[in-house]
């Protein structure tokens, strides 16, 4: 069975934590949720549970950065990026401070605390934010490496984590680069850009897609800031067409972002937007929200036949 | 320990001359905060010239004393007295609040040797200060973190939360002094949000209060003093009595005076009162 992206997390905490006494974790009173739990359980002296307190807990991380240590901020997505957001702008944006968001109970994941509990705007908040940098885990070997990188490379972060099990991508041993995007398939006829949970669906999508005669390069955009501008660009001119999926509004996220790079670059091709149409979801099993709001395979398929279809 | 005769006079000589530099850059720029810079002018001289561990020649010494400005609007009178310190020219605060400036409006870690923190948004300050107090005492370090609030910044909720935190976590190297001058930007306190006994409600969260004098030096730093001597765990705070735009008797206890440009005639009056020329 596979593992739940917020058990990779604790693990990684674990992991690359444990021996690096520059590593504090700090949790708002949701640390079985996140999974920071495992990383208490190893080093309660680096751990600080602050209860529901969200902007007092970004803000003592930026305390903590400021003396040099490497402080993880985690509670759910939603509430990293709204009410944790003053201390990561003013803080981490503005002053530069080395503190690492991560946003657990990433897109629809905690599917049954509905929208209340749903994070669809954080890409956008974080990404507009001045020297952040915004990853999304898009399976358990990608999250396990981001939760290194994070340590390892200095700097304000939001990474978006996820409640459930993302279907596994990448092999072990898979080395991964900031800024870098992953081609995961190549085609001649669309690109799908996706992060996420999305990336494995697309990979799906591209081979229902290939029965009809679509072939489509897919590309994993963990990393949404910085974004891997040339990849987008040479794969849209030599394929035509673009599709960005992610599970996120369609405003402001990763669909934003690539239609930046495209418009900056002169590059004239149809773009599908995947992802929740400008609209909350509701309450509901995680896989039927994903289905009834457009964010599964099949939503991906049908994003990739209109933008073929208005291909010059 | 209580001051000499001869340090007390030069640190009230220290204080008038701030006022008074403060005053005419302040007219000089014609923006920024007289009101909360003249309330927190001895608090800041106390910590920076009798009680804080800092070091001008190297403003990032790892083991120094922490002073984090929570109301970061009073920055005109920080940078005086940084700059009195030497961590950059007196000279300089002519170009306050202006273009390519290293004296931002608000304080900024990114652009001011001395800052320790980047503050100006209320109720983050205790918070990140207490952060570092942490940080400080998992490196083994003895230093201290000195937290300076305002009557605004106890409007936040935050501070409210980092006082709870503080208390859970047993902050003994954290100590919050409060420029407690009672009125902030709309009005008086006790017309825009009333405090209530403040001392009993720090001290139900947790906190030892220290009363104070917030215009008397000496008074500052013996407070300090006793802050730092007590065996416990628990997180202190001094209740500094002040008096916004103190010095300038048009602007005492005047929340007019919280953000005004400063006019010809008010600047020539509030020199004289200073004792300037």
């Amino acid at each position: 069975m596979a593992k739940a992206i917020r058990e990779i997390y604790g693990e990684a905490l674990v992991k690359y934590g444990r021996d690096n006494t520059d590593v504090v974790v700090l949790d708002a009173d949701v640390s079985g949720s996140t999974r920071s739990a495992l990383f208490q359980a190893v080093c309660p002296e680096r751990f600080f549970n602050v209860g529901v307190a969200e902007a007092n807990m970004s803000a003592m991380a930026a305390g903590f950065a400021s003396v040099g240590k490497i402080p993880f901020v985690n509670t759910f997505a939603t509430f990293i990026t709204t009410i944790g957001l003053l201390s990561a702008r003013v803080f981490g944006s503005y002053s530069g401070l080395n503190i690492k968001f991560m946003g657990a109970y990433g897109g629809l994941s905690d599917a049954y605390d509905g929208p209340s509990h749903h994070s669809i705007e954080d890409l956008a908040i974080m990404r507009s934010l001045p020297n952040f940098r915004v990853y999304v885990a898009s399976d358990e070997k990608n999250a396990d490496w981001l939760v290194k990188h994070a340590i390892d490379s200095k700097g304000p972060m939001y990474i978006r984590l996820s409640r459930d099990v993302f279907p596994s991508v990448y092999e072990s041993g898979t080395t991964f680069e900031d800024g870098k995007g992953k081609v995961l398939r190549k085609g001649k006829d669309a690109t799908i850009v996706a992060c996420g949970l999305m990336v494995g669906f697309a990979l799906d999508a591209a081979n229902l897609l290939a029965s009809d005669g679509i072939d489509v390069t897919v590309i994993d955009m963990f990393t949404i800031k910085p974004l891997d501008a040339d990849l987008i660009v040479e794969s849209a001119k030599t394929t035509g067409a673009v599709a960005v999926a992610e599970e996120h509004s369609v405003i402001g996220g990763l669909g934003g972002a690539v239609a930046e790079v495209l418009a900056r670059n002169g590059v004239g091709v149809p773009v599908s937007f995947v992802g929740l149409a400008d609209c909350h979801a509701e309450c509901g099993a995680y896989t039927e929200l994903l289905a009834k709001y457009g964010l599964d395979v099949q939503a991906i398929v049908a994003g990739v036949r209109e933008t073929v279809a208005k291909k010059l | 320990m209580s001051l000499t005769a001869e340090r007390k006079t030069y640190l009230d000589g220290l204080c008038g001359k701030f006022r008074r530099d403060v005053i005419d850059t302040l007219y000089a720029a014609q923006t920024g905060h007289p009101g909360g810079s003249l309330s927190v002018c001895e608090i800041l001289t106390a910590l920076y010239f009798e009680k804080a561990r800092v070091d001008p020649s190297n403003p990032q010494k790892p083991d120094r004393d922490r002073i984090v400005l929570c109301k970061g609007h009073a920055a005109p009178m920080l940078y005086r007295v940084l700059a009195e310190k030497g961590f950059f020219p007196v000279e300089e605060m002519k170009t306050l609040r202006q273009l390519n400036t290293r004296l931002q409006g608000h304080p900024s870690i990114k652009h001011t040797p001395g800052v320790d923190l980047s503050t100006g948004p209320l109720g983050t300050g205790l918070s990140a200060a207490l952060g570092m107090a942490l940080g400080l005492r998992l490196s083994n370090t003895n230093a201290k973190v000195y937290a300076i609030l305002g009557d605004g910044d106890v409007n936040e909720g935050t501070v409210w939360e980092a006082c709870m935190s503080a208390v859970k976590f047993k902050a003994n190297n954290l100590i919050a002094i409060y420029d407690w001058n009672k009125v902030q930007l709309d009005g008086k306190s006790a017309d825009i949000m009333p405090q209530g006994d403040m001392a009993a409600k720090f001290s139900a969260f947790g906190w030892r209060c220290i009363p104070c004098d917030g215009h008397n030096v000496e008074a500052l730093c013996e407070a300090i003093d006793k802050a730092n001597a007590y065996p416990d765990d628990r997180p202190v705070i001094v209740l500094a009595d002040t008096v916004k735009g103190k010095g300038v008797s048009f602007m005492e206890g005047q929340n007019a005076w919280h953000g005004k440009a400063i006019g010809e005639s008010d600047h020539k009056r509030a020199v004289a009162e200073l004792g300037g020329k």
